[in-house]
């Protein structure tokens, strides 16, 4: 593989498999964050 | 009390009704299972080859975030908000608007009745890959011996080995929508989608391991920088994240109703659009690296063997399988990941026209399924278990997604946008519970970027389409096939919304109990506990 095809592959690799990567994790925490207002407007 | 007791004991009665995903997580895995099909397999690949490789990630980038993931939130807005499938839900914004409704499930059942005849193909593929049935000449063995295609006509001459696997098909996907929301599309995307995505990643490492992979990568990622100066390469990306994300017709209006009012539907749609992309540029990985293998064992270019489509599937890859060390387990990889991502994205558009009846006649989830399954499968079973299927498919295939699906999906984004007006009312309800927040920037994208990204995509099909007949099949094939049923869904679409609704449907904006800022515990019969019957039609 030549230079400029492999750079290619890592920054499309990098952007999207990262970018999937950084939505599951802020889904995550702000799910966490809800439920702990949602429990202390319950409480 | 956490919000998850809503998503299981404390159901509404609505929910209750229709039908609802039992958490967060089974509604992203429906929603993976519905993006990722056929076309992040067999197309991706091929049109980022063909539109500058490497360099193709700068515009299908600027496509998914300006274009793809605003799209799909605004019809997560809609069908979250108005709590209905896509013709009760549009009628919610406005009653007049409830054919845009009926067109997108039109289209859904089109889809169906082609979509399933693929899906049938591979699993008969999956079964052949074991003793390579198809022998020194794969593209014969397809055409022929296994589709029996002869000329460019209409026939009834049934071909058995076809109408088999089809009819299995129709079996399972009949089981899996009578089962329900959860029961049925949810259960089966939460065991296919992480099945899907381990059998594919075998075959990329497998294929990475035959001789030849890196020409493949090589072809595939090798920028060509100049492409970005063309304006039918945008076009291309623009037109992949769309076809490739289902929106725009009617499931992500259907499947966003079903999830619970205080979900956060901005991040969901984050890791579905990402998630869609990230299964693309597997398969593209994974393709490539297998026709740089046939490439070097044929002693040609990679883009004598780089192919898209059923070309792909059902000659390029059976003759890989029948080369490569190991190549019936990389067919039953293969042709097993179409299978699964197939029937995944057949259930969601099923449901479309599922909840759409159930929606408007009030009917049982078993006598909706039938009412709808039995005749899109026996219309399926006529058109393409015959030696004449193959045309059929590939003309009503092309149509329907260009003229069908593009169309209605830039006219109702117009109307919500310009029209009603709606899209600030629409990123208020996503923000009460999503996050990042949306703003000014998502209504532009939705309002502007997007519709003039649809609208290249559509323009420069118009041209080709109009410039030479479509893959030189002949013009009754294509009046009847193709223009004639774009033609037609639109104008049946309205007047199936001249019929009338079900007793107490309420029309007139998002129903009682659908506020997302609302307690979430309100006394019987409060606003968080009320069905569908109030403001009635």
């Amino acid at each position: 593989m030549s230079a400029s095809a492999i750079v290619m592959m890592l920054v499309a690799m990098l952007v999207i498999w990262g970018g999937l990567g950084l939505a599951v994790v802020s889904l995550i925490r702000h799910g966490a964050v809800e439920e702990r207002a949602e429990h202390r407007r319950d409480l | 009390m956490s919000g998850s007791v809503e998503r299981t004991a404390g159901q509404t009665a609505e929910q209750k009704r229709r039908g609802a995903f039992s958490s967060r997580r089974v509604f992203i895995l429906a929603a993976i299972g519905s993006a990722v099909g056929l076309g992040n397999i067999w197309r991706f690949p091929y049109v980022a080859y063909e539109n500058g490789g490497g360099a193709f990630v700068v515009p299908y980038l600027v496509a998914l975030l300006t274009a793809g993931i605003p799209f799909l939130l605004l019809d997560y807005a809609i069908g979250h908000r108005h709590r209905g499938s896509a013709p009760l839900s549009f009628a919610r914004l406005r009653r007049g608007i409830e054919g845009l409704g009926w067109w997108q499930v039109g289209i859904c059942a089109v889809i169906a009745v082609y979509y399933a005849a693929v899906i049938a193909w591979a699993v008969r593929y999956t079964f052949f890959s074991l003793d390579e049935a198809w022998g020194e000449d794969p593209e014969g063995f397809f055409f022929g011996e296994f589709l029996q295609a002869g000329d460019v006509e209409i026939t009834t001459d049934v071909v058995a080995g076809v109408l088999v696997p089809l009819l299995v098909v129709w079996l399972a996907v009949l089981a899996i929508m009578a089962l329900g929301v959860q029961r049925g599309i949810g259960a089966t995307s939460v065991v296919f989608i992480p099945v899907l995505v381990l059998a594919f990643a075998a075959l990329v490492v497998q294929a990475l391991f035959l001789d030849g992979a890196g020409e493949g990568l090589d072809a595939l990622f090798t920028p060509d920088w100049s492409a970005l100066s063309s304006a039918s390469v945008w076009a291309a990306a623009f037109g992949q994240i769309f076809f490739s994300l289902s929106i725009g017709f009617g499931i992500m209006i259907t499947y966003a109703s079903y999830v619970g009012r205080r979900e956060d539907m901005i991040g969901s749609g984050l890791v579905v659009g990402f998630s869609n992309s990230g299964f693309e540029l597997l398969a593209g990985i994974g393709v490539f690296a297998a026709l740089g293998f046939m490439a070097q064992t044929g002693g040609v270019p990679v883009d004598e063997v780089a192919s898209d489509g059923i070309g792909l599937a059902f000659i390029a890859f059976p003759t890989i399988i029948s080369e490569a060390p190991a190549g019936a387990l990389i067919g039953v990889l293969f042709f097993g990941s179409l299978v699964i991502a197939g029937i995944t994205s057949l259930v969601s558009v099923l449901e479309v026209v599922i909840s759409a009846v159930r929606d408007k006649l009030d009917t049982g989830r078993l006598t909706a399924t039938l009412v709808v399954t039995v005749p899109v499968a026996v219309i399926s079973l006529v058109l393409f278990s015959t030696t004449s299927g193959i045309y059929v498919l590939d003309v009503v295939d092309h149509f329907v997604n260009q003229y069908g699906i593009l169309v209605v999906a830039l006219v109702s984004m117009l109307v919500v946008a310009w029209v009603l007006r709606s899209l600030t009312d629409l990123s208020g309800h996503l923000n009460v519970h999503g996050r990042p927040r949306i703003g000014a920037g998502w209504r532009v994208l939705v309002s502007l970027v997007a519709p003039v990204g649809l609208a290249l995509v559509l323009g420069f099909a118009l041209k080709d389409d109009l410039e030479a007949a479509y893959e030189g099949y002949p013009d009754w094939l294509l009046l009847v096939f193709g223009w004639g049923l774009v033609v037609v869904l639109p104008v049946v679409g309205f007047l199936v919304a001249r019929l009338p609704w079900r007793a107490g449907t309420h029309l007139d904006g998002p129903p009682p109990g659908s506020d997302p800022a609302a307690p979430l515990h309100a006394p019987a019969g409060g606003p968080a506990d009320a069905g569908s019957e109030g403001g009635t039609r």
